[in-house]
């Protein structure tokens, strides 16, 4: 990634979570209230770092986005309103976002398929995930 | 017309690096008014004053200005230098060419022209100020201390020793607050009622010093050197005089079930009860809301058993007034409720305990005579974690922004109590940083780490939850090893964050004494008038002030005495001039100016004007000298501009503007 686009990415991802990373006293209790903490390569606590450093590149990759239960236990108890739960949201939402983007496939549907499902999510989604 | 002097000072290079003062100087001399312009090196210093002492005389100046720094730092020195060379201190204006100009710019061309606009300003000011004369007004020579902890106590001792009058007014049954219900102290391991207890009683027993216990203050008016305060003596039900301290009343008493404020909480206490046994005075209250016989009727065992008669269900709240010159505030701290933090399960389990309540646990004459015990089921603890700032360093709205300061070294002195009674308990510390500075400190804190083997963990506790067995399951994180925790605690105590005591937002209130967004009294200059509140006459004592542990307490309690004794050894005081005046012609009588006083100086009279010729009553406003502190809040409040501040009217704010913007 481009040095400019790491840097626009930082800011997306800032605006988007509404988070301030410099809040941080680095105290750890989002680390300490993860459920899926042995499951992440990137701890809570070391997200604010990768955004204040502009490492996006290794925030965007990580496992830890995928495993993140959204359980919102750090958003709730971080005592300096940095919420690191946020910041793993508007990653997934960059992500997401990226144009070119390839995350679903045909072959995987029929799997994934469940009868309750409407059909206007399946196209939503390939409109989403796959451009 | 004045005659004006201007005096432009370099402060070194402070000032004379970032603004031409010889260019100053020479455009400053052809201001309407200014008969004299000069620079010097150093104009606060002796030879600076000369100068400006011999141009007074030999200019025969009637007003002068100084450019140099902040009026904060050197007003007064010049005003005194001006007063000894014959002029009027109140002719004396400082233009402030260093905080606001060399300091905060860089380019020389650009703060040159600023340095001349402000001085300018200040010439535009003095051409229209009046020589105005300091009124006087007497001083009582008593003081007040609200609060009985060691703050207050301290602070009464200091100033009772002095040879002056003191009040201590304690809103529980006995002065000792806080420091009474320790076990040690940190850094020497004292027995804290050990060096506490003698000071209560050198309180009680100094003929200087009047203790008001179970009382509080109501009502405040006046000012420095002459307020007037009514005290509420709360009902005792128990005769002071009569009651001889036996205790068999708290014995006897059958209704014991009201949980002990003293213990926190963690013990019961009678209805009748005096907190602890070496209360002062050691005479008991009866707690009307807990006692049989102010409920039903029927009982009256206490009065049965008083051999002295000291009984009374009859007594009434009793209204005390004194005047005072000065007032001391050491209204002390509180933990906070910890109701907003269910993840340390502090509400589901008696085995997650405040430090406060621990300090309890560990005293020998605590709930559990001094043994550390699980008070769910009073098993010896294996086990024991700390969590430090619960409750501190939060920005979000569940805690304070601030860091209590005490707990690093208490919870350091608990692990280090309990490693050395109990070797065989593992003690684990969880922290975000160890902040121990301070003599003997962090020497302190490496000795539990060292000497006692005390488990620091660098992380936060993210959960306590307790387990159906009884034990408490503490997720926590190591943040030096990157690695979640998940360990077994018999015991979680919460190094919890302190705040003002409740009650001081109303003493302030009182007072007008300003308080911050956290509820501590403010300080008049946060370093150099740390004890004084910037209401006159009112000086802060203790963790009113801001958290502080008790060597630095004691200290602020004696800085704090010290100020009031300075303020009490006076006779007279000289007010300040710069006060609000209403023009009677132009006072419509609205009020509005009384409303808006933050410090209760404007009142209302009617009497005789004449208006042009016209005779009549008129309700106008009267501002007391004494009172108003020229904040200027009635001035722009006055919507028929009757009310002007002296030496800084209307007329002379305007003509500043005018001047920078000429």
């Amino acid at each position: 990634m481009s040095h400019d686009k790491t840097k626009k990415q930082a800011e997306l991802i800032r605006e988007i979570s509404g988070v301030n990373p410099y809040k941080c006293m680095k105290c750890g209790k989002c680390s300490a209230s993860c459920p899926s903490f042995n499951e992440m390569d990137i701890k809570p606590h070391q997200f604010v770092s990768y955004v204040l450093n502009d490492d996006l590149e290794a925030l965007v990759n990580s496992k830890s986005l995928w495993k993140c239960l959204s359980c919102f236990a750090c958003i709730e108890r971080c005592p300096r309103d940095v919420k690191p739960g946020k910041l793993v949201d508007a990653a997934r939402q960059l992500v997401v976002r990226e144009r070119g983007g390839d995350f679903l496939s045909a072959d995987e549907i029929p799997e994934k398929l469940d009868p309750e499902l409407p059909q206007q999510l399946l196209v939503s989604a390939f409109r989403r995930y796959r451009r | 017309m004045q005659r004006i002097g201007v005096f432009v000072c370099h402060c070194g290079s402070n000032i004379a690096a970032t603004v031409d003062v010889k260019k100053v100087v020479e455009i400053v001399r052809n201001e309407p008014g200014v008969v004299h312009a000069e620079d010097y090196q150093y104009m606060c210093s002796e030879a600076g004053q000369a100068l400006i002492a011999k141009a007074i005389a030999e200019k025969n100046l009637s007003g002068i200005v100084v450019c140099s720094c902040s009026p904060r730092m050197h007003e007064a020195t010049f005003r005194k230098a001006a007063e000894r060379a014959g002029l009027n201190p109140y002719m004396v204006e400082i233009a402030n060419i260093r905080e606001h100009c060399s300091w905060i710019h860089k380019n020389v061309e650009e703060a040159t022209e600023k340095a001349v606009i402000l001085a300018r300003a200040a010439i535009a000011k003095v051409n229209l100020n009046a020589p105005l004369k300091a009124g006087e007004s007497r001083v009582t020579k008593r003081a007040l201390v609200i609060g009985g902890g060691i703050a207050g106590i301290q602070t009464a001792l200091d100033i009772a020793d002095a040879g002056y009058e003191v009040d201590i007014v304690e809103k529980t049954p006995s002065i000792g607050g806080r420091m009474s219900q320790l076990d040690k102290t940190f850094p020497t391991l004292d027995c804290s009622a050990c060096i506490l207890t003698p000071k209560m009683v050198e309180a009680a027993a100094h003929e200087k010093i009047t203790i008001y216990t179970y009382s509080e203050v109501e009502k405040v008016s006046g000012f420095v050197g002459d307020f007037t305060v009514d005290i509420r003596k709360k009902a005792r039900s128990v005769d002071m005089d009569k009651c001889t301290g036996c205790g068999v009343c708290q014995e006897k008493c059958p209704s014991k079930k009201t949980p002990s404020e003293f213990n926190r909480g963690l013990g019961n206490r009678s209805a009748i009860y005096t907190p602890f046994a070496q209360a002062i005075p050691n005479v008991p209250v009866i707690d009307r809301d807990a006692c049989i016989k102010f409920k039903t009727g029927k009982c009256g065992i206490c009065s049965k058993v008083c051999q002295a008669g000291a009984i009374d269900y009859e007594q009434k709240d009793e209204i005390v007034t004194e005047k005072y010159g000065a007032i001391v505030v050491a209204t002390g701290f509180d933990t906070i409720k910890l109701d907003k933090y269910d993840e340390y399960a502090y509400n589901q389990s008696k085995d997650v305990i405040t430090s406060l309540e621990l300090e309890r646990v560990m005293n020998a004459a605590g709930p559990t005579k001094g043994h550390l015990e699980r008070l769910s089921d009073g098993k010896h603890p294996k086990n024991i974690v700390f969590i430090q700032c619960v409750g501190s360093r939060c920005s979000d709205d569940r805690g304070k922004p601030y860091c209590s300061k005490i707990c690093c070294m208490y919870t350091a002195k608990h692990a280090m109590l309990i490693r050395d009674k109990y070797p065989d308990v593992n003690v684990t510390v969880f922290y975000i940083d160890v902040r121990t500075p301070g003599k003997n400190f962090d020497e302190f804190y490496r000795r539990a780490v060292e000497d006692y083997g005390v488990n620091y963990i660098k992380g936060q506790v993210g959960k306590v939850a307790p387990q159906p067995d009884g034990s408490l399951l503490v997720q926590g994180v190591d943040l030096l090893d990157n690695k979640q925790i998940l360990m077994e605690a018999d015991m979680v105590v919460l190094a919890t964050v302190i705040e003002p005591d409740p009650s001081v937002r109303k003493i302030a209130t009182m007072l007008t004494a300003s308080i911050d967004t956290n509820n501590f009294l403010t300080e008049s200059h946060a370093k150099l008038r740390p004890v004084e509140s910037p209401t006159a006459g009112v000086f802060l004592s203790g963790v009113c002030q801001g958290p502080k542990d008790i060597p630095e307490t004691v200290a602020q309690a004696g800085a704090a005495a010290v100020k009031a004794i300075g303020l009490l050894a006076k006779d007279k005081l000289l007010t300040n001039p710069c006060t609000a005046k209403p023009d009677e012609l132009l006072c419509n009588g609205c009020s509005a100016c009384a409303n808006v006083c933050p410090y209760g100086a404007i009142t209302y009279e009617t009497k005789l004007i004449n208006d042009h010729g016209i005779r009549e009553e008129r309700r106008v406003a009267q501002v007391n000298n004494a009172l108003c502190q020229g904040c200027g809040a009635c001035t722009v409040t006055c919507p028929s501009g009757a009310m002007d501040l002296q030496g800084f009217s209307n007329r002379q704010i305007i003509a500043e503007v005018d001047a920078i913007c000429r």
